[in-house]
């Protein structure tokens, strides 16, 4: 109780003294300021990202493997060249021989212009799938269906499209059963794709999906393709990764000591990638935010000192009237963790209108928490800051803090 | 001289001495003094520039301690306490008056008041009523909610005596109260003295004029951190 009041009454000498020197306060916040805004900009940033990532590897599959001529973070490019290619057959055999493949597809990947009679797109995703992609990679559709097992033994001339690609092509009428022309031939819409969004500034919805045959035939002379297969959980993906090295190797007719001519990719090698990424931007902005809040702390530190000098005569005063030692560095604590909290205040504001701006490129996400976090953080600094001057305060003899005028 | 008495004083000092240390040089400010001041004295400390009155001020409010010798306030040994317990014995037993007012500048006459009610943990509702009394008490009751400078000096010095007495201390200490006041203003601080003390305080001011010091009923004179003389006087 007696605490209680003391706080309540601390912070209220805290910020009538705030308010009389407002200039000197604003100007030094600066520093926690740019600090604070640092901080929560990376956070929601990575915040964002991370569940961009998450939402958008589906794009990949959850818990898929690839099977590829090319290993994807490898570069020697010159000894993968050499490699055999993968055909659209192995993913019939990958069917057959594993026991831990849920599902299978082959996927292959190009870009190609995409057009109807009105509209013309360039550079649209087009892959060319069968219909295990829908496990594979847990497509959603809005409408019509997936690509059959029918159109791929028949060659059809089907396409599923995404979200975008059907709004710019066919903003008034529906897709389906409409005619496009995808890289110079004729195909035809039968499903339309559920909406994707966006990631890195990039709209995921537009692609097109056509069957694997058609996709080789077209656009694909080499028969290279990708194999897609799915464990049922992400447990197994490791074990799955082991089975499909050794069926590779066998079809490959590998001796013990050959090298693997193949390669089997995985989301989380982009999910190494992405961790290193966003470690940087870690990394980059804890220094930045570190500098300004080393300035803006010894701003503080510095405005406090000011204060104190300023006012000995004051503290002379309280410490005459009965203040002990804890009260006087207690008023001059709160003191400062005010001015900074204030700086975490104008931060959050600004870090939000940032990262409004921002997720114009980037995905952002500023829970609330983070809120909390940034002026709970700057109130810290202004602790750790204040520290100094208020046992500087606090220790002032009081004849002496009287004697001054 | 008048004689030392036994204990049952309010106040009791003996072989008082205070020497500062400036550099390697030692100032002699009090050169082993002997005084006791009894409950509802109204006491006047006399004497020339540099002969200690301030520095006998200051150990008789507890905001400094003796180089050695004994000090008894109220029963209790104050010469040796802590920082910490010394802040509490200013808080409940003392009233500062000083020269130069010594007012929060931002803070209302009221806020000014209250403050040493803030320190002694009061809740706000009785800090309220208790400054609101004290404001009465020197008829600035209807200015509680100015601030210093839109007081005059003898405003604020009323201010500030009503901070002195707004915790019922055992002792009221005003150094030079009048110094920075005009003569008729001096004169109606003096009166305020008066009825305070009136109503059953103990006093202990310090000045240079007569006229101040005939208000009171007794007249300490210092020269060079000794007694020199310490006469009653018929009120
Ligand atoms: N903090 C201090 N440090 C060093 N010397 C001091 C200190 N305070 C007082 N003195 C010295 O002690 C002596 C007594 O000073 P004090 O202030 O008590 O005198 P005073 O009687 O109040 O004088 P005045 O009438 O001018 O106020 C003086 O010589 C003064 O210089
Ligand atoms: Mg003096």
């Amino acid at each position: 109780m007696r605490f209680v009041t003391d706080l309540g009454e601390g912070l209220r000498i805290a910020f009538r003294a705030l308010r009389a020197s407002r200039m000197r306060a604003v100007l030094t916040t600066l520093g926690i300021v740019i600090g604070v805004t640092t901080v929560l900009l990376m956070i929601t940033i990575i915040l964002g990202l991370n569940k961009a990532v998450a939402g958008q590897f589906s794009f990949l599959g959850t818990n898929t493997l690839y099977v590829s001529r090319w290993s994807w973070f490898d570069d020697n490019w010159r000894a993968m060249l050499k490699r055999p290619v993968v055909k659209v057959e192995l993913a019939e055999r990958i069917r057959e021989e594993s026991q831990l493949a849920e599902a299978v597809s082959p996927w292959g990947d190009t870009e190609r212009s995409v057009a109807n009679r009105s509209n013309r797109l360039t550079r649209v995703r087009v892959m060319g799938v069968s219909e295990d992609y829908l496990v594979t990679n847990s497509i959603k559709l809005d409408l019509g269906r997936f690509i059959s097992e029918d159109d791929v033994s028949h060659n059809r001339q089907v396409a599923v499209i995404g979200n975008g690609i059907s709004e710019k092509l066919f903003d008034r009428v529906g897709p389906l059963d409409q005619r496009i022309d995808v890289g110079g031939h004729k195909f035809r819409v039968v499903g339309l794709n559920a909406k994707m969004g966006r990631f890195f500034g990039q709209d995921m919805d537009d692609f097109v999906l056509i069957p694997i045959t058609a996709f080789t035939k077209r656009f694909a002379r080499t028969g290279d393709v990708d194999i897609v297969v799915k464990a049922a959980t992400a447990e197994q993906l490791g074990d799955l990764e082991w089975e499909l090295r050794g069926i590779m190797r066998r079809l490959r007719k590998l001796g013990p000591l050959d090298p693997d001519d193949f390669g089997i990719n995985s989301q989380s090698m982009i999910m190494n990638i992405y961790r290193q990424v966003t470690g940087s931007i870690y990394a980059g902005g804890i220094i930045i935010a570190f500098i300004s809040l080393l300035v803006g702390g010894i701003g503080i530190m510095n405005i406090m000192l000011v204060s104190v000098t300023e006012r000995t005569s004051e503290i002379g005063l309280r410490k005459a009237l009965g203040a002990r030692r804890w009260m006087v560095a207690w008023q001059f604590l709160l003191e400062s963790a005010a001015i900074c909290a204030l700086g975490g205040i104008i931060g959050v504001v600004l870090a939000f209108a940032g990262s409004k701006v921002m997720n114009n490129f980037i995905p952002t996400s500023m829970p609330l928490w983070v809120v909390g976090f940034g002026v709970g953080f700057a109130a810290l600094v202004g602790i750790f800051f204040g520290l100094y001057p208020s046992m500087k305060a606090a220790r002032l003899s009081p004849i002496e803090a009287l004697r001054q005028e | 001289m008048s004689t030392l008495s036994p204990n049952g004083h309010l106040i009791e000092m003996r072989d008082l001495v205070k020497i500062y240390k400036v550099g390697s040089e030692q100032v002699h400010a009090l050169r082993g003094l002997n005084m006791a001041i009894g409950s509802n004295e109204y006491l006047a400390i006399m004497g020339p520039s540099g002969s200690g009155k301030s520095t006998l001020m200051n150990l008789i409010g507890c905001l400094d301690t003796p180089t050695s010798g004994d000090y008894y306030l109220a029963g209790e040994n104050v010469a040796r306490l802590s920082d910490g317990r010394l802040a509490e014995i200013r808080n409940q037993r003392i009233g500062f008056v000083f020269q130069t007012f010594n007012l929060l500048p931002r803070a209302t006459a009221l806020h000014n008041v209250e403050l040493p009610l803030i320190y002694a943990g009061l809740k706000a509702s009785v800090r309220h009523r208790r400054a609101k009394e004290a404001l009465a008490v020197v008829g600035l009751e209807d200015r509680m909610h100015h601030r210093p400078n839109e007081l005059s000096g003898g405003q604020r010095q009323r201010v500030a005596i009503a901070r002195a007495i707004v915790t019922n201390p055992s002792i009221i200490l005003a150094d030079e109260p009048t110094g920075n006041l005009d003569t008729k203003t001096g004169a109606e601080i003096m009166k305020i003295f008066d009825q305070i003390y009136g109503a059953g305080n103990t006093i202990v001011l310090v000045t240079h004029e007569e006229d101040i010091a005939r208000h009171t009923g007794r007249i300490v004179r210092l020269r060079d951190g000794q007694i020199e003389s310490d006469e009653m006087r018929r009120a």
